[in-house]
């Protein structure tokens, strides 16, 4: 892969900087996760942690909304705010040379947020869209409520809140939100590009130096669910699936050889799933499995959109490929994982958001940076028999299994 | 950068644009022919024809195809438009003689009646699939009726009715007619050796029949009038509208992109503070769209039902006012730099320039670097925006609407 130019830092207050110094690209881009996601909505305000992210952009410091956006654009930044369960993220990318000035403006956003009254219902009715919009699109409604029955809540309710949920949130409860979970302890900055470290890191001690940290707050306790079948109603062309089941989280020991067990189902398209679903039985345009997680939970998600009268088919040849994993493994599927990786990862230095989001993200899982040599390490050593132990010791068993469609399916009961 | 063209005698096209500090390699052969070429009977076969083309001919069967585009780590796909069929991935430099043989081992596919029957299927739930997504009927619809008796009011993929009859000596036909060397360019972007790449091109792609099929591209006159589709289960009211915008051969083009980011980008634009940003709208867009001999404007609107009329009253205020006193230079030169921002970022990876390449190629038979964009972009002034709206302003000749509401306002 190359030596990669790796540093990172911990300042007093508890914000960490990650940063890779990538010499040949003439750009730079930021990451920047604050720990204020949708877990730490309160239980009859989901949806709190969503308007703020929306909220937040609308003026700081001495900009008010529009000025902000302009003097964004005017730094040529391409840029996303959003809210995930665990963080509310801030991220860009422009040229190395506008990174500094960039960063000032984010350091305003963070620390000097105007948080206006009157766009409070602007926020709130945006979030309102988005989320019904969701109920239009079953597909995506489909992994949302794939993903609320996967994972213990809060962890998996919806980042964008819910509808009925919206109309008790006022702006005391968003500032309060921003009170509690603006603080540098826990946030991270990752910055890749065209940098050099010491100077972003002085201007970052600059900017954020005398941010104080917070007082400690409690973690959400977790709630699981017991129910393991969900059938939505809906007048659909297709019927859209979702499967779930339990696998290791990011930083597991196991982590790249449950990995490997996914990308021989999806990775590609001569993975399992694509092959015996589509190709042999042309059941179905999209199949798919990722891997995916929390802090200390992982999950394997599978989704199939299908035309309802060959639903049940379709569910039912899913299921049988998730299990017959178990029976054995080939030499060469686990080399195509291997070669995708080592592609992958050579490939993900040629974009600074993709470095950027990924050393933060590191960092908040691991606390540490994985090197691309190290992650391919790990996986060039994977063998079959490695594999398939992972997949006996967390077999693809205990489904959760959701279908949004016109018509319920039957889960066969020897496999749930 | 280094560019690079030269041509088979059998009329093939080969641009490239080489970095050898580049990681990647990208590599796409762009087939002039999409929906806009075919006629009714054969409605949705460019695009069926690019899932076939994964099936592989005598040598390599589709299992192949997908297993040894694995085996090299490859990231593929091939898409299909109204006028390109494209076929592309991007590879790590090492695996460029594979990747040039399978890549053209889909330009020219046995299409074995097996595996036509198995995809047609495929090509059947993916039509219900996009039938799920109602932004993407209005889009088919809005088409449709904005080109009506125009090629390029064709559907992409065709109806459920025109597959199921669909016969793969249909297919083949279409096949010969259209798959000729002369209506093919092969673009590279990244890093790549250009003796070699002539070498694979002369090796893979010399015996390939020659000639070249032409389109009429007389510019669409489209008639005003309202298409309204109601699908009552929906949430959101989502809207289409489409109006008469430049080609892709006309100089009004740049300009066309710049006004568009400035009325109804996703963000920091006209329609974005008037809708988007008081929370009146989820999406409120508008993109310039350019084909061969026509153009669009494309306005999309996705809102709560009961705001849709007064949302579109707003956006055709906009529209009025664009129209009547233009934009400022302010406006003018944060789009430029929005612009030039993206061109740029896009840039650093291979496969970010490929489109760009290819289509320029295609379209215009030239190459622009990345500095040539930058360029062109800067040099685009005010009387430029002014000569695009006299010609071609906004607003729209027809409108399609999915959602609850039973009729739109237009």
């Amino acid at each position: 892969m190359g030596k990669q130019l790796i540093q990172t830092h911990r300042f007093p207050n508890g914000l960490t900087l990650v940063t890779e110094s990538m010499l040949d690209v003439q750009s730079a881009a930021f990451s920047i996760l604050v720990p204020a996601g949708s877990i730490y909505d309160p239980a009859d305000r989901r949806g709190t942690a969503s308007i703020l992210s929306d909220l937040i952009s609308r003026g700081a410091g001495p900009y008010n909304s529009e000025q902000l956006s302009c003097a964004l654009d005017d730094l040529g930044v391409q840029r996303h705010e959003g809210v995930s369960s665990g963080h509310i993220t801030f991220s860009g990318a422009t040229l190395a040379d506008n990174l500094a000035e960039t960063l000032k403006l984010y350091a305003l956003i963070l620390r000097a947020p105007h948080l206006p009254e009157n766009q409070f219902d602007a926020s709130r009715a945006g979030v309102a869209q988005s989320l019904l919009s969701v109920e239009d699109d079953a597909r995506q409604k489909a992994l949302v409520e794939l993903k609320r029955h996967a994972f213990p809540a809060p962890w998996g309710l919806p980042s964008d809140g819910e509808l009925d949920h919206l109309a008790l949130i006022t702006i005391e409860d968003v500032q309060q939100h921003y009170q509690t979970s603006f603080h540098p302890d826990d946030t991270i900055i990752g910055v890749a590009g065209n940098i050099d470290f010491e100077q972003v890191k002085q201007q970052i001690e600059e900017i954020f130096g005398d941010w104080q940290p917070s007082e400690g707050r409690e973690e959400p306790a977790l709630d699981f669910e017991t129910e393991k079948q969900f059938f939505t109603e809906q007048e659909t062309t297709q019927t859209h699936l979702g499967i779930a089941y339990d696998a290791v989280p990011y930083g597991h020991p196991d982590y790249y050889a449950a990995w490997a067990a996914v990308g021989i189902l999806s990775g590609g398209m001569s993975a399992r799933l694509f092959t015996e679903v589509r190709e042999k039985r042309g059941l179905c345009y999209t199949v798919s499995a990722s891997l995916t997680g929390m802090p200390g939970l992982g999950r394997v998600l599978c989704y199939a959109g299908t035309t309802s009268e060959r639903a049940q088919e379709t569910l039912d040849v899913t299921l049988q490929e998730l299990t017959r994993l178990g029976e054995g493994i080939e030499e060469s599927e686990l080399e195509r994982c291997k070669a995708r990786a080592k592609s992958s990862l050579i490939m993900s230095q040629e974009s600074t958001s993709s470095r950027a989001a990924s050393i933060a993200r590191d960092w908040f899982y691991l606390k540490h940076i994985t090197t691309l040599d190290q992650i391919n390490e790990e996986i060039q050593q994977l063998t079959t028999e490695r594999v398939l132990g992972y997949i006996h010791a967390h077999p693809a068993a205990n489904f959760t299994v959701l279908t949004i469609g016109p018509q319920p399916l039957e889960v066969p009961s020897d496999i749930s | 950068m280094i560019f690079h063209e030269a041509k088979l005698d059998n009329g093939l096209q080969i641009i490239a644009e080489l970095n050898p500090n580049a990681h990647s390699l990208a590599l796409g052969y762009f087939v002039r022919t999409g929906s806009r070429d075919e006629t009714a009977e054969v409605s949705g076969v460019s695009h069926f024809l690019e899932h076939m083309a994964f099936k592989g001919n005598e040598k390599y069967t589709a299992d192949d195809v997908n297993r040894i585009f694995d085996e090299i780590g490859a990231n593929y796909n091939a898409s299909t438009s109204e006028e390109i069929t494209l076929f592309y991935g991007s590879f790590l430099p090492e695996y460029i003689d594979t990747a040039m043989e399978l890549l053209s081992t889909l330009i020219y596919p046995t299409l074995r009646q097996e595996d036509f029957d198995m995809e047609k299927k495929v090509i059947l739930e993916e039509i219900g699939m996009y039938d799920d997504l109602h932004s993407f009927t209005a889009y088919e619809k809005v088409m449709q009726a904005h080109f009506q008796g125009h090629p390029l009011g064709q559907s992409i993929l065709g109806s459920v009715q025109s597959i199921t009859d669909l016969t793969s000596e249909q297919m083949r036909d279409y096949h010969a007619k259209h798959y000729l060397a002369g209506n093919l360019t092969l673009a590279i972007a990244g890093n790549a050796d250009w003796i070699k790449v002539l070498e694979l091109a002369d090796k893979f792609c010399k015996h390939w029949p020659a000639g070249k099929t032409d389109r009429p591209t007389d510019e669409a006159q489209p008639k005003t009038g309202t298409q309204t589709i109601i699908e009552k289960k929906t949430q959101q009211q989502h809207i289409m509208q489409l109006g008469p915008a430049p080609a892709a051969q006309d100089l009004l083009r740049l300009p066309a992109e710049i006004l568009a980011v400035v009325i109804g980008d996703d963000s920091n634009s006209r329609m974005y503070w008037k809708l988007v940003d008081p929370g009146l709208a989820e999406s409120a867009e508008i993109g310039f769209n350019e084909y061969d001999g026509s153009g669009t404007w494309l306005t999309y609107l996705c809102s709560d039902p009961e705001l849709t009329e007064s949302n579109l009253q707003l956006i055709q205020e906009i529209f009025n006012e664009v129209n009547q006193n233009g934009i400022t230079q302010e406006e003018l030169d944060r789009a430029k730099n929005k612009l030039a921002s993206r061109l740029v970022l896009r840039s650093e990876r291979p496969m970010g320039r490929l489109s760009s390449l290819g289509g320029n190629w295609v379209y215009r038979q030239k190459y622009y670097s990345v500095e040539d964009d930058l360029e062109l972009l800067n040099n685009i002034s005010l009387d430029d925006i002014q000569t695009l709206l006299k010609k071609y302003p906004l607003g729209h000749s027809t409108t399609a609407a999915v959602g609850p509401m039973t009729s739109v306002v237009d």
